[in-house]
C-alpha cells in the first residue's frame, strides 16, 4: 500500500458485504436461498439519494474498481482507476460511485467457490448459471440496501455495459442515465465460439475433476491459462498487438531455436497474462460467466424486437465503441443505437478511434474520457443542481 | 450562424421530431430545443464537435452522411435539416433523396456560388472565390460541390421535389427587397424547404 495517493485518487478502501436472506429467484428457475454481494463505494451520497452511479464490471472484474486496498501494491490500483476519483471523468466530489462484485464472482460475492449450505462443501459446478436479469435484480436489491431509489447513472464495458443495457430496461423509473461502452446487443456465433473454446480449454483440463477440483487440492491451471490467453487476443487488435510486439523475439532468444519454447514477445506476454490470472481467478466462474454472456439477449423477451426492449426503457443512453475493437465492434454499438433511435430514446453514440481493440474501454484515451467527463457534467448539474 | 438559425427555427413547427445532418457544435439542436421544444438526434462525423454537443446536452450520433441513412426509419422525423452541408458531401442527389426519405420535409440552406461577389471574382480576377460564406481556398477546402440557386432549382424540378418555402440572406444577412428581387445575384445564404412531390 502507497503511504500517499495522488490527488485524484479515492485513496484507501475497503469492501463492504451486504447479506441477503430474503431468495433469489434465477432465471434458470432456480433460486438462491440466500447470498452475500461484496461491493465497494466511493464519494457521499447526497441528502436526496440522487446522485448514486452503479458500475458494472465486465468478465474477469470485481469491486474494487478504484483507490487502493490495504494490502496492494501501489502500482495496483482498482481495475478503473483511471476514470473514477475527485476530477475524474466519473468524478467522486460530485457522485456516489458503486461497484459490486456479481453473483457468480470468485472475489467475495456468492459463487461456485462459496459453501453450498446444503452440501457443506464449494458449490463448484453446482452453482446456478446466472444471467445480466438475475444481476440486475441483484443490484437492484443492493440499491435498496443503500436507499438508492434511482441510479444517477449505470455504467459499464463490455459485459458491464449489457448490465446498464438491461437496468434500463428492467427498471425503467430507476436509471436516469445508462452508459453503454464497448457492448453488444447480444453475442455473435463468433462471439460464442470464442466462449466456446474458452470452455472446452477448461473443461477438458485432467485437473477439473467436472468442477469439483477443490476438493482434490488442485486447479485446471492450464485450462484457464489458455482460456484467458485466447481471451486477451479478442481484447486487443491485430495493429495494436504488431505495435506492441511484432515479430520480436523475447530477451535472451538471439535466434529461432526450433521447438516449442517461448520464443516470441507475443508468446511470452500471453502466457504472463494466462499464468497471472490463474492466480486470481476461478475457473467454474470463468465458464459461468461465459454463458451469463452467451446468454444476454433483451430483444428475446419481446418477440427479438430490440426497440420494442428499449420502449418500455426512460434512460438517456451515452453509446460508446472503438474503432479497433472486433470482439465488440463498432457496428455493434451501431445496432443498440438504432434500436434506441427506433425506440425514440435520447441516445448520444460516439465511436472513439484507439488501436487497443476491446481493452480500450478500460485506457485513459484522452477523447474517450472527454466524451465520459462531459456527459457526466450534465448529469451531475441534473442531480446535483447548478452547484455543480 | 444566428439569422439562420432564426429563419429555420420558424420553419419548424414547435415539439417536432427534427434531425439535423452535419450538426456541427450542436448550436441549431440547442436553439430548436430551446425555442420550440424540439426532440431528436444531430448526426456529426467531427469527434471534437461530438464532445461540444454532448456538453450541449444534445443527442448527437457519430456518422457519415456518406453512407446514408440507413439507420433511420422512412419518416421518422418531421424535419431532417442539414445547413451548410449539402455543398460539402459527394452523393448529393443520394443525400437528397434519404433526407426526404427518412423526414417529411427537408430544410436546406447553403451558400449561393450566385452571389455576386463569387461572379466579380471570377469574371474580374479570374480567380475562383473567396467570400464570407466560402472562405476556403480552392485547394484547401471541405466542398466539393459549387452551386447556385437556380442550379439548385433546376435539381429539385428534377427530381420532383416541392419547393415549399424559400428565404436568402444577403451578406449582412438581412432579408431584404434587393436580395428578393435578385435572389440569385444578391443573396449569400439560400435556406429552402422542402418536400417530396
Amino acid at each position: 500500500m502507497p503511504n500517499t495517493f495522488p490527488p485524484d485518487s479515492v485513496g484507501l478502501v475497503s469492501p463492504q458485504t451486504a447479506h441477503f436472506v430474503e431468495p433469489l429467484a434465477l432465471d434458470c428457475g432456480r433460486s438462491l436461498a440466500g447470498y452475500d454481494i461484496v461491493y465497494e463505494t466511493y464519494g457521499a451520497l447526497n441528502p436526496d439519494a440522487s446522485n448514486a452511479v452503479l458500475i458494472c464490471h465486465a468478465l474477469s472484474g470485481d469491486h474494487h474498481v478504484a483507490g487502493y486496498h490495504e494490502d496492494s501494491g501501489p502500482s495496483k490500483p482498482g481495475w478503473w482507476d483511471n476514470c473514477i476519483g475527485p476530477g475524474k471523468p466519473i468524478d467522486t466530489h460530485q457522485f456516489f460511485v458503486v461497484c459490486c462484485n456479481n453473483l457468480g464472482g470468485c472475489k467475495g460475492s456468492t459463487g461456485p467457490t462459496a459453501i453450498n449450505p446444503d452440501s457443506r462443501k464449494p458449490f463448484g459446478p453446482d452453482f446456478p448459471i446466472v444471467t445480466v436479469k438475475d444481476w440486475v435484480r441483484s443490484q437492484a436489491r443492493l440499491a435498496d440496501r443503500l436507499g438508492v431509489r434511482q441510479w444517477a447513472a449505470v455504467i459499464g464495458g463490455s459485459l458491464g455495459g449489457m448490465q446498464a443495457m438491461q437496468w434500463a430496461i428492467t427498471f425503467p423509473e430507476r436509471v436516469r442515465h445508462s452508459l453503454v461502452i464497448a457492448a453488444a446487443p447480444r453475442l455473435s456465433a463468433q462471439n460464442i465460439a470464442f466462449n466456446e473454446v474458452a470452455r472446452q480449454a477448461i473443461l477438458s483440463d485432467p485437473d477439473f475433476h467436472h468442477g469439483h477440483y477443490y476438493e482434490f487440492g488442485v486447479v485446471p491451471r492450464r485450462g484457464l491459462m489458455i482460456a484467458r490467453m485466447l481471451g486477451h487476443i479478442t481484447y486487443l487488435s491485430d495493429e495494436g498487438m504488431r505495435a506492441k510486439f511484432g515479430r520480436e523475439l523475447r530477451e535472451g532468444t538471439p535466434n529461432f531455436h526450433f521447438n516449442f519454447d517461448t520464443e516470441f514477445q507475443v508468446e511470452s506476454y500471453l502466457r504472463h497474462q494466462g499464468r497471472a490470472f490463474v492466480d486470481r481467478f476461478d475457473a467454474n466462474t470463468y465458464l459461468l460467466i461465459t454463458k451469463t454472456l452467451d446468454y444476454f439477449d433483451p430483444a428475446a423477451d419481446f418477440d427479438q424486437d430490440l426497440p420494442a426492449a428499449f420502449h418500455r426503457a426512460q434512460a438517456g443512453f451515452l453509446v460508446i465503441s472503438f474503432t479497433s475493437d472486433w470482439r465488440f465492434a463498432p457496428a455493434r454499438s451501431r445496432e443498440i443505437v438504432r434500436a434506441l433511435v427506433r425506440a425514440g430514446r435520447e441516445v448520444s453514440y460516439v465511436e472513439i478511434p484507439s488501436e487497443f481493440g476491446h481493452d480500450a474501454f478500460l485506457m485513459p484515451i484522452s477523447l474517450y474520457h472527454e466524451a465520459l467527463r462531459a456527459y457526466l457534467l450534465r448529469v451531475a448539474r441534473e442531480v446535483n443542481g447548478h452547484a455543480a | 450562424m444566428r439569422p439562420e438559425l432564426e429563419l429555420i427555427s420558424e420553419w419548424i413547427r414547435p415539439g417536432a421530431r427534427v434531425l439535423d445532418l452535419g450538426c456541427g457544435d450542436g448550436a441549431l439542436l440547442a436553439y430548436l430545443r430551446d425555442h420550440r421544444r424540439v426532440s431528436g438526434y444531430g448526426l456529426e462525423i467531427d469527434t471534437a464537435n461530438i464532445i461540444k454537443c454532448v456538453q450541449a446536452g444534445v443527442n448527437v450520433i457519430h456518422a457519415d452522411l456518406e453512407a446514408g441513412l440507413a439507420d433511420f426509419g422512412d419518416g421518422g422525423f418531421d424535419y431532417v435539416i442539414m445547413t451548410q452541408t449539402l455543398q460539402a458531401v459527394r452523393h448529393t442527389e443520394a443525400l437528397l433523396d434519404e433526407m426526404l426519405r427518412v423526414g417529411r420535409q427537408g430544410i436546406v440552406t447553403f451558400p449561393n456560388f450566385g452571389f455576386w461577389r463569387c461572379r466579380a471574382q471570377v469574371a474580374v480576377q479570374g480567380l475562383m472565390p473567396v467570400v464570407k460564406t466560402l472562405p476556403y481556398q480552392w485547394y484547401d477546402t471541405p466542398n466539393v460541390h459549387l452551386f447556385t440557386l437556380r442550379d439548385f432549382e433546376a435539381l429539385c424540378r428534377r427530381k420532383r421535389i416541392d419547393i415549399l418555402e424559400r428565404t436568402v440572406l444577403d451578406h449582412a444577412h438581412r432579408t431584404w427587397l434587393g436580395s428578393r428581387l435578385w435572389p440569385n445575384l444578391l443573396s449569400e445564404i439560400a435556406l429552402y424547404r422542402l418536400s417530396r412531390a
